[in-house]
């Protein structure tokens, strides 16, 4: 048996938590795979912030329109009940608290829930899109993310070295190796994936952890 | 008899101005106002600042503008793309600005500046380094960052249906900041698809009320930039 979980399995971790009925802003990459794994018995809205609420999946090569696309400018589709809006809208249902859950990526977590996930800094052309006030106005924050980077630095950490993408916004992480919570204590294990000890989270990660 | 429509996109971009800040619509390829901002292109304008959630793709429409060396400074949440080379090159070299904003706070400085409002607290980019410098301010009890108002001179846009009088409709999501970019500059030119009199929009479904539109140029057979890009076109 593999150990922990492989990213479709994280994504459809995450999934488990969203109840039936959400608004959901999914960012770019592997937090799109939750609309996926999209639980027995539930309904989701995805909402996507260039004007669309209501975006289904990805459309076979042939039924392609290039202006109907999603944030990361991939084509998509309209699910029944979808609408288009103008951009101060759309910002106005992130900033205004009118989505439920936002899943993003992460380069940095801190026990605090501060998140680091727009640039590295240093000579990269700064780039920030709409992630900013994705954790300033949406209700849940959940970020999904391997547990550590490429090299196997954690990537939860005491305090975020890279620069800031909002304070204090991250509710929960679904990693490889397991779901932690960002409590007032700081990150706590609530579920361990399939063969993973509670001694190899600690080990990866960069701060104090706690479980049950 | 109210017409606001020109003959020719040349004749549409015509007033425009060495130093002038210009709105250009689109996000990504979709709802980019290709024709238009190749007439800037043509008509030479330069010293621009312009505004685009993006910096453009391949080396047509934003892109080629900015390749021809007319832009001195681009406003935008998102400059890095896939396709996108010209702008990262000339940013590298020094020879072209940058301003990054959170995208909401783009488009609600845009409205803002059409809505009469010359500045507003939002909870964006508190705490970030895009806050450095801002004044913040408390609101019952959270931290709020003061923004300013962006209007422009020029905005370029792209729609589908016109009536005479300005009234636009957009597609789908190609729709994204034209309405209210359209609010917010001195002078708003539009391309569409299909001009129609006034009285052919069902006023239910007018997007963008005529009273924000000056100039319309018809674009029949608009050339998509996705379109564009995948054929590795370049312009002029």
């Amino acid at each position: 048996m593999t150990k922990g979980w492989t990213p479709d399995q994280m994504a459809a971790r995450c999934a488990l938590d969203i109840p039936d009925g959400s608004y959901i802003n999914l960012g770019i990459g592997m937090p799109e795979r939750v609309a996926d794994f999209v639980p027995e018995g539930r309904e989701f809205i995805y909402h996507s912030e260039n004007g669309l609420l209501g975006m289904g999946p990805t459309p076979p090569e042939t039924k392609r329109n290039p202006d109907l696309i999603n944030a990361g400018k991939k084509p998509v589709t309209l699910n029944p009940g979808a609408s288009f809006f103008h951009h101060a809208d759309s910002f106005a249902m992130i900033r205004g608290g009118h989505i439920d859950f936002c899943v993003l990526g992460a380069m940095q977590v801190a026990p605090n829930g501060d998140l680091a996930n727009w640039t590295t800094g240093g000579a990269a052309i700064p780039a920030v899109g709409g992630a900013m006030d994705l954790v300033a106005g949406v209700k849940s924050i959940f970020v999904v993310s391997r547990h550590t980077t490429k090299d196997g630095s954690p990537k939860l950490v005491e305090a975020c070295t890279y620069p800031l993408t909002g304070l204090g916004v991250v509710k929960r992480v679904f990693t490889d190796l397991a779901v932690i919570e960002v409590t007032e204590n700081g990150f706590h294990v609530v579920e361990l994936a399939p063969g993973v000890s509670f001694d190899e989270v600690r080990d990866k990660t960069g701060t104090e952890i706690t479980a049950t | 008899m109210i017409d606001k429509t020109v003959p020719s996109v040349e004749d549409a971009v015509a007033s425009i101005n060495d130093g002038d800040t210009v709105l250009v619509a689109g996000f990504g390829a979709a709802g980019s106002p290709v024709e238009l901002i190749h007439a800037l292109i043509d008509h030479g304008a330069k010293e621009l600042t312009v505004v685009n959630n993006n910096a453009g793709n391949g080396e047509v429409g934003l892109a080629a503008l900015i390749g021809s060396g007319q832009v001195v400074k681009m406003i935008c949440s998102y400059p890095r793309s896939g396709g996108s080379v010209v702008f990262p090159d000339l940013y590298k070299a020094g020879k072209i600005d940058l301003e990054v904003v959170p995208q909401g706070t783009l488009a609600e400085r845009i409205r803002a500046a059409g809505a009469g409002i010359p500045a507003f607290y939002t909870p964006t980019s508190v705490g970030t380094p895009l806050a450095d410098g801002k004044e913040v301010k408390e609101f019952d009890g959270k931290t709020y960052v003061m923004e300013r108002w962006l209007p422009a001179d020029i905005a370029l846009i792209k729609a589908d249906v016109a009536d005479k009088h300005g009234n636009l409709t957009y597609n789908m999501t190609a729709r994204n900041f034209g309405p209210v970019m359209c609010m917010a500059a001195k002078t708003t030119i539009v391309q569409a698809r299909e001009i129609v009199d006034a009285g052919g929009i069902n006023p239910e479904h007018v997007v963008t009320p005529g009273i924000f539109v000056d100039r319309i140029a018809h674009v029949a057979h608009p050339e998509h930039e996705e379109t564009l890009l995948q054929a590795g076109r370049r312009y002029p």
